[in-house]
């Protein structure tokens, strides 16, 4: 067993576990005592890869993206996870999930979503299998994510408004939480991200995976080596850069590097990083780090990205962190639309500003000229073309 | 001196009414005088509420009157300090509610030292689940003989209610359905049948229903089942009024005798 995987317990080190009040305890549990038999199940496994193929388009390309790498002096690849279906990494683990919730017997489907992407892809997932969909949404992030509202609408889903805190992902997260105390039988929870109680972050962690599997294959075929010097993704919870290090986090000779959203600055007060601000604590049914007050009152963050502005971080992230496995650093808002506009003029290829924040860290970097760095590139920036054009002025 | 063995004495009643409300609301130091006009209304036994950021199992007028408090400038700390007079004015057992988070910031430990220096009995923490409190937490709350209180709802198993029945000291707070704070009771035959076998389980602890308790009607359906109906959000609901008088309490405690 890794060290850096999930115990039978349901704990990263001191992070993770199951802080879910009683009137959650049964769904949780039964999660527990089936994800493993159930995604572990060939019939589940040949469902989950045909519908990623197929349906997906699995394997997304390991772009060796020339121009960039020759800006840097290193072999840079890009894993696309943004010309997945929905364009983003999303898809994978609501694929995963749903069919899960089927096999468990469930009727109803809730979510809750920042940008919109997770929202985006469970409404995909649930027209697919023809199963109620209903998805919170922070107040916020409704107005600022328009295009993604409007898709998840024109698949059935129903989109609630989130109006209570900050009336983003965080205040979403609570009203799913709710609608799941109030519909404990029928009603199965996709969670968007390595985050939540037990078995959450392991469950979507392994439907991520998916990342670095495809990304070490695809290395040994490029390179000849399924190995690379630096692999670097975007963290907010950190569904797509738990995928992304799955597969590497044993090969200690690998640098893993997430980058969180430093907003207008880590100490502006305007800021997602949570390793740089936060500190131990409990929060959507896991222990993990957490941006808080003294008092233990959760802390509003803020990102330009919809996406990455979460107080806290997936609980093996902390582990990660805290074990020194990965290092944790942040790129603010200026440095990732720089990076965002870089890439789209470099190589064509617009990214998602969370995205964006990965590649921001390109520019702290200094590289002998052979070695080889992969970047997730967890989604593409068709939904956050407006935030560009108001940025730049274009 | 306050023991485990009086509180429970007092928790076997019949037809207890226990008020839960928000410490902090609807001003930052109302809490004592609310606790004391319950008391002396007849409220059997109470319920502070220990505001936080994100109450997942709240309803909406509850999480509202948390984030007031909050605004107002409400604290573990700020707590502590108004409770430290807290049995000069009040007799009844206490009970703090709250979530984990805020627990842990200010220490497990140093949470139940301050629970017994002021004569609080007992804590409920909805989302500290039975397994994190017997591997981490359950020596430090004996320690200081501070009763943790767990939650049932009607999808919790025979055998772990026999399990908690087991490590409660105080009481077992049962919940009327699986929902969030306010929602109204609805005695259906399926609640029937939920109150009923827990009642036919002869459990040692006594019993409390919570959550839906909001009239004389709910109270009284609810406690033909149990020791004692907890009302949270009417409550609250009355505290939200404009120009609060004292009077306004004692009929509310009078509106369920």
């Amino acid at each position: 067993m890794s060290k850096y995987q999930v115990d039978k317990r349901g704990y990263y080190g001191p992070f993770g576990g199951a802080y879910v009040p009683e009137m959650l305890y049964p769904n949780v549990e039964e999660l527990q005592n089936e994800y493993l038999n159930i995604i572990q199940d060939p019939s589940f496994r040949e469902d989950f890869v045909k519908l990623l193929k197929d349906y997906v388009g699995r394997p997304s390309p390991l772009y060796l993206a020339g121009r960039l790498s020759e800006k840097y002096g290193a072999r840079i690849f890009l894993k696309r996870e943004d010309l997945n279906h929905t364009g983003a990494h999303k898809i994978n683990n609501t694929i995963g999930q749903i069919l899960l919730a089927e096999r468990l017997g469930k009727k109803r489907i809730i979510a809750e979503t920042g940008a919109g992407q997770h929202g985006v892809a469970t409404a995909t997932v649930c027209a697919l299998k023809g199963l109620e969909c209903v998805v919170y949404m922070g107040e916020v992030d409704i107005e600022r994510q328009a295009p993604n509202v409007a898709r998840m609408k024109m698949m059935g889903a129903t989109v609630v408004p989130a109006t209570s805190g900050s009336k983003t992902l965080k205040d979403a997260t609570n009203e799913a939480l709710r609608d799941w105390i109030n519909n404990p039988v029928d009603t199965h929870y996709i969670i968007g991200s390595v985050v939540g109680p037990h078995p959450y972050p392991d469950m979507v962690a392994r439907f991520q995976s998916i990342i670095s599997e495809e990304t070490r294959k695809q290395l040994m075929e490029q390179t000849g080596s399924s190995h690379a010097d630096h692999v670097i993704a975007c963290v907010g919870g950190g569904s797509n850069a738990a995928g992304m290090f799955y597969h590497f986090l044993d090969d200690e000779s690998v640098n893993i590097i997430a980058v969180e959203a430093a907003g207008h600055g880590v100490h502006s007060g305007e800021s997602a990083a949570t390793t740089a601000l936060g500190r131990e604590g409990v929060l959507h049914g896991s222990r993990s780090i957490l941006m808080q007050t003294d008092d233990g009152q959760v802390t509003e963050p803020y990102s330009i990205s919809a996406g990455l502005d979460y107080p806290g971080i997936g609980p093996q992230h902390a582990w990660l962190f805290q074990s020194g496995r990965a290092t944790f650093v942040s790129a603010t808002d200026d440095e990732a639309m720089q990076a965002g506009l870089l890439l789209t003029k470099l190589e064509g290829i617009i990214p998602a500003i969370e995205s964006a924040h990965a590649l921001a860290h390109l520019e702290k970097m200094t590289f002998k000229g052979d070695e080889t760095v992969v970047i997730c590139l967890s989604g593409r920036g068709d939904k956050d073309l407006d935030n560009y054009m108001k940025y730049f002025g274009f | 001196m306050r023991t485990l063995d009086h509180t429970r004495k007092i928790l076997q009643g019949e037809r207890l009414l226990s008020i839960y409300f928000t410490a902090g609301y609807p001003s930052l130091d109302s809490t004592l005088d609310i606790a004391s006009t319950l008391e002396k209304s007849g409220a059997n036994f109470l319920e502070i509420g220990i505001p936080y950021s994100d109450p997942v199992a709240d309803g909406p007028v509850i999480q509202e009157s948390s984030q007031k408090a909050l605004q107002n400038g409400m604290s573990l700390k700020v707590l502590f300090e108004q409770l430290k007079t807290l049995r000069e004015h009040v007799q009844i057992p206490v009970f703090l509610m709250g979530y984990f988070n805020t627990v842990l910031q200010y220490g497990v430990e140093e949470f139940c030292a301050a629970c017994q220096a002021v004569g609080v009995d007992g804590a409920i923490i909805p989302d500290l689940p039975l397994y994190e409190y017997e591997e981490m937490y359950q020596p430090i709350f004996e320690k200081y003989g501070i009763s943790n209180v767990f939650l049932v709802t009607p999808q919790t198993s025979d055998e772990r209610i026999r399990k908690i029945d087991a490590l409660s000291t105080s009481f077992i707070y049962l919940l009327s359905s699986n929902a969030t704070t306010g929602k109204e009771l609805q005695v259906e035959d399926r609640s029937e049948a939920y109150f009923s076998r827990i009642k036919n389980m002869g459990l040692s602890s006594p019993i409390v229903i919570g959550f839906g308790i909001s009239n004389r009607e709910t109270h009284q359906k609810a406690t033909n089942h149990a020791n004692g109906a907890i009302v949270g959000t009417a409550f609250v609901r009355v505290l939200g009024k404009e120009q609060l008088a004292a009077s306004d309490i004692s009929e509310f405690i009078a509106s369920f005798k």
